[in-house]
C-alpha cells in the first residue's frame, strides 16, 4: 500500500517528464507478448479492472493461468484467433518518464506493421530468442529500423533462461547482430539480455547473470536521449493553416501556424518560403498564445513575417541560405502498405507534410529482399509488404529533404485518387549505406508476370 | 536573444518537451491538420473533461482568431444538470455554435426505444449518426483515448467512417509518420481523435496545468446515491432507486461524466486538482472499470459499439 501512495506521489510530480515513443518487433514465438505484458505489469500499468477482465476471459476459454495476450488482443478477432492483427498503442510511465508504445504484430503482415510503428519512434526493440540466434526475421527487423531512420536500436536476446544464461550465447548474438546492423547505418545499438517470463533484466536486474553490466530494458528506455542535435538539423515549418480572425482589434494578423518539423526558428531571422522562393523575416513567433524568441521541433507555433507575402497552406518556411532543393521528379525507397498493388503509369496523390499533390509513378527500379538487402531489378509492381524503389513524377513541385537528414520532411504518402487509401510510406532520397544491386534478372521467389 | 543553440543529449537537454508540451503540440497539430483539409468540421461536446480539454486545444490551436469548428452534443436526456449548465456556459463564453441530438426526442417520437435496463448511452448512437448526416459533418472530433478501452487502443488519430457511420477494424489505414490521411467520399466522414495519445493522467496534469474549469461533479461533493450493479448511481427521476435500492448520501465524486444510468460515481473526498491527481495516480482501477457499466456488458462491448458508429 505504501508503495502505491509513493509511486502515486512521485506520478503526481510528472508534467515535466518526457515522452519516449518505442515500438517493438519479433516473430510469433520469440516472446514479445511476455516482454510487452512484463513490462506493462512490472510497472504497474495493469490495474486490478483490466486483470480481472483477463482472468474471467481466459477461465471461460479454458485456460487456468491469465493470459496476458488477452491484455492486448482488443479486437474479437484477435482473441477468437489469438493472434495479434494490427498495431496496438499502449501506454505506461514511470517516475522517469512517460512511454507511447507501439505494439506491432510479428506475423506474416510484418513489413507494414513495422514500418507502421517504426515511422514514429525513437527507439525500436528487436527481440531474439537466446537459442535460435540471429535468424532471417531478426534481419528483417533491423533492416526496416535502420531504413525507417529509427535512431535507438536495442537488440534484447529473449530467454535466456533456456540457455543456462551463458554468457558467451549473448556475446555471439549481440555481436552478430550489431555488426549486422551497424553495416546498415543504425546509428546506436544497445544489446541487453532477459528472460521475459522469468523477469530477469525487464524491469529488475537480473541475479543469474552477474557478468551483465549493463542496464535493464526499462532502465535503457528511462534514459535514452530523445532529443536530436538540434543545430545540426536543418530548420522546417510547413505551414498547416493561416490564422487570420479578421476582428476590429485584429484586423491585419495573419499568422502561418504549423508544427516545427526539424529545427530551431528564431525572431529576425531571415526566411524563404517554398516553392515561390519569396523572402522576409521572422517578426514574431506565438507559441499557443505566447510571445517567444526561439521555437524548435516539435512546437506546434505560428509564425509571423515581416512582410505581407503570399502564403498558403502547402508552403514550407525554412531559414534563407538553408533551402532544400524543390523538385518534381521524386526518387524514393516506398514501402507498399495496400493489398491493391503499386504499378509503373499509375496515376496517384502524393501527400508530402501538408501539401498533396497529383503524381504518376514513372518507374519501379527495384524491389528490395530484406533478408539479404539485394535489390532485384525492375519488380513491374510493388504488392503488399514490398520495399522498392521508385521515382515519382509530381504535377507540381515540391521541397523535399532526403529522409536520412529529415523524417519529417523527407517522408511521404502515396494515395490513390479514386477511393482514398493509403498506398505507399515513401521516404525520400538515398535508403541504406550499403547496396548490393543485383545484375541479373535472377529472382529465386519467381516472379510470375 | 542568446547565442549559439547548445544541446545537452540527455534527458535534460533543454529542447526536450515535457511530455505534456509534447502531447499539446500533436494535438494542436492535429486540430490544425483538420481545419487546412475538411469542409465542415464539427468537435463532440459532453461537457466532460476529455472533450473540455479537446476544445481548450482548440482555443489554443487557432487564437488568436475564433475556433473554425461547430459543436455537437449527444443529449441522452439524462444528463447531470451541473454538466448540461457547463455547456451552455462554455458555448456562450466563446462564441461557439452549439448543435444537439436528443435522444429524448428519439423516443418521444417513437425511433428509438428505451431499453429495459434503462441505459441510454447505447442510444446515443443513431442521433449521433443522423446528426452528422444532416448537417453532413465531413470530420468529427472525439475525445476518445486510446488509453481508456483494448478496442480504443486499435483506433486511429483519423478513423475513416462509412456513410452508415461504421468502423471496421480489419479495414483500418495505416497510419505514417504525423502524415494523416483524410481522403473520404462524399457521404463518408472520418472520426478524428486529437487526445489518442493522451492517458487519464494526462488528462488531469494538462488540466491543472491549464487551470481549466470543469463542472464541479468531478471533485468530492455530498450526492444522494444509490447501489446498482456495483456503483454508486446518482438518485433521480431518470429511473431509480427501484425496489430494495436505498438512497443514502455519501461523499463522492465523477471520474468520466455520462448518461445518469450508466455513470458510476466514485468515493472521494478529492476537492481539488492536486488531490483528483493524486488519487488517480494511486487508483488500482481505470477510469472506464470504476465507473461505466455499459462497458461491462461483454467482453466485446466497445468493440460492437464502434463498430456501428458510436464514438
Amino acid at each position: 500500500m505504501s508503495t502505491t501512495a509513493e509511486n502515486a506521489k512521485q506520478l503526481a510530480d510528472l508534467s515535466a517528464t518526457t515522452l519516449l515513443r518505442f515500438a517493438t518487433a519479433g516473430s510469433v514465438d520469440d516472446g514479445k507478448s511476455t516482454l510487452v505484458g512484463r513490462l506493462l505489469h512490472d510497472s504497474k500499468s495493469v490495474l486490478t479492472d483490466q486483470l480481472e477482465a483477463v482472468e474471467a476471459a481466459s477461465l471461460k476459454r479454458g485456460q487456468e493461468a491469465p493470459d496476458l495476450a488477452l491484455l492486448t488482443d482488443g479486437l474479437r478477432a484477435e482473441r477468437e484467433q489469438g493472434i495479434t492483427i494490427d498495431v496496438a498503442y499502449r501506454y505506461f510511465a514511470t517516475p522517469r518518464r512517460r512511454f507511447i508504445l507501439a505494439d506491432t504484430p510479428g506475423h506474416v503482415q510484418y513489413t507494414r506493421n513495422m514500418v507502421t510503428g517504426a515511422s514514429t519512434a525513437d527507439l525500436a526493440v528487436v527481440l531474439v530468442d537466446a537459442r535460435n540466434g540471429v535468424i532471417e526475421q531478426t534481419r528483417r527487423h533491423a533492416a526496416v529500423a535502420a531504413l525507417l531512420r529509427v535512431p535507438h536500436v536495442v537488440l534484447a536476446v529473449n530467454k535466456m533462461d533456456l540457455v543456462a544464461y551463458e554468457e558467451k550465447v549473448f556475446a555471439t548474438i549481440a555481436e552478430e547482430f550489431t555488426a549486422y546492423a551497424s553495416e546498415l547505418g543504425v546509428p546506436e545499438i544497445t544489446a541487453i539480455p532477459i528472460s521475459a517470463l522469468a523477469g530477469d533484466n525487464v524491469v529488475e536486474p537480473s541475479a543469474h547473470m552477474d557478468w551483465y553490466g549493463g542496464p535493464t530494458v526499462l532502465e535503457h528506455l528511462e534514459t535514452v536521449p530523445v532529443s536530436h542535435d538540434l543545430t545540426s538539423c536543418h530548420a522546417r515549418l510547413p505551414v498547416q493553416y493561416v490564422i487570420r480572425p479578421q476582428t476590429a482589434e485584429l484586423p491585419d494578423y495573419r499568422g502561418y501556424a504549423g508544427q516545427i518539423a526539424a529545427g530551431t526558428f528564431r525572431v529576425g531571422e531571415p526566411v524563404t518560403v517554398l516553392p515561390s522562393g519569396r523572402t522576409s523575416t521572422i517578426a514574431g513567433i506565438d507559441l499557443l498564445g505566447e510571445s517567444v524568441d526561439v521555437a524548435w521541433t516539435p512546437q506546434s507555433v505560428t509564425l509571423l513575417l515581416a512582410d505581407d507575402i503570399d502564403i498558403s497552406r502547402g508552403d514550407l518556411i525554412v531559414p534563407s541560405g538553408d533551402a532544400p532543393p524543390t523538385t518534381q521528379d521524386v526518387e524514393a525507397t516506398v514501402c507498399h502498405v495496400a493489398d491493391q498493388p503499386l504499378t509503373v503509369g499509375q496515376r496517384v496523390l502524393l501527400k508530402h507534410t501538408t501539401r498533396t499533390v497529383k503524381a504518376i509513378v514513372k518507374g519501379i527500379e527495384s524491389r528490395l529482399t530484406l533478408d539479404d538487402l539485394s535489390q532485384h531489378p525492375n519488380p513491374g509492381q510493388l504488392v503488399a509488404n514490398d520495399i522498392g524503389r521508385v521515382t515519382v513524377r509530381t504535377a507540381e513541385p515540391l521541397a523535399l529533404d532526403s529522409y536520412a537528414a529529415s523524417r519529417r520532411t523527407g517522408s511521404f504518402l502515396l494515395i490513390d485518387p479514386a477511393d482514398g487509401t493509403t498506398l505507399a510510406a515513401g521516404m525520400a532520397g538515398e535508403s541504406f549505406a550499403t547496396h548490393k544491386v543485383l545484375t541479373t534478372v535472377e529472382d529465386e521467389e519467381g516472379w510470375d508476370f | 536573444m542568446t547565442s549559439a543553440v547548445t544541446v545537452n543529449e540527455g534527458v535534460d537537454s533543454p529542447y526536450a518537451l515535457s511530455h505534456l508540451d509534447a502531447l499539446e503540440s500533436e494535438a494542436v497539430h492535429i486540430f490544425r491538420e483538420v481545419a487546412g483539409e475538411f469542409e465542415r468540421p464539427v468537435i463532440l461536446f459532453s461537457g466532460g473533461k476529455d472533450s473540455i480539454v479537446m476544445l481548450h486545444l482548440a482555443l489554443k490551436a487557432f487564437a488568436p482568431a475564433a475556433v473554425p469548428f461547430t459543436l455537437l452534443h449527444v443529449d441522452t436526456g439524462h444528463n447531470f444538470p451541473e454538466v448540461l449548465a457547463y455547456r451552455d456556459r462554455v458555448v456562450a463564453e466563446h462564441g461557439l455554435r452549439l448543435h444537439v441530438a436528443s435522444v429524448q426526442e428519439y423516443i418521444d417520437a417513437g425511433k428509438l426505444r428505451e431499453r429495459p435496463d434503462g441505459v441510454r448511452n447505447p442510444l446515443q448512437t443513431v442521433p449521433l449518426t443522423e446528426a452528422i448526416q444532416q448537417h453532413r459533418f465531413d470530420a468529427v472530433f472525439g475525445g476518445g483515448r486510446r488509453d481508456e478501452e483494448k478496442a480504443r487502443a486499435k483506433e486511429r488519430v483519423f478513423s475513416l467512417r462509412d456513410e452508415f457511420s461504421q468502423w471496421d477494424p480489419r479495414r483500418q489505414r495505416p497510419e505514417l509518420w504525423q502524415l494523416y490521411n483524410g481522403r473520404h467520399a462524399p457521404g463518408e466522414h472520418v472520426r478524428v481523435f486529437p487526445l489518442s495519445n493522451w492517458t487519464e493522467l494526462d488528462v488531469w496534469q494538462y488540466i491543472a496545468r491549464e487551470d481549466i474549469d470543469l463542472p464541479q461533479i468531478y471533485f468530492a461533493h455530498e450526492r444522494e446515491v444509490f447501489k446498482r450493479s456495483g456503483m454508486w448511481l446518482t438518485a433521480g427521476e431518470w429511473g431509480g432507486p427501484k425496489d430494495q435500492e436505498t438512497v443514502e448520501t455519501r461523499l463522492v465524486r465523477y471520474r468520466t461524466v455520462g448518461d445518469m444510468s450508466c455513470t458510476g460515481a466514485v468515493d472521494s473526498d478529492a476537492t481539488t486538482l492536486d488531490a483528483v491527481i493524486t488519487e488517480i495516480a494511486a487508483s488500482r482501477l481505470t477510469e472506464r472499470g470504476a465507473t461505466r457499466a455499459d462497458d461491462k456488458m461483454s467482453e466485446a462491448a466497445m468493440e460492437d459499439r464502434k463498430r456501428e458508429g458510436y464514438f
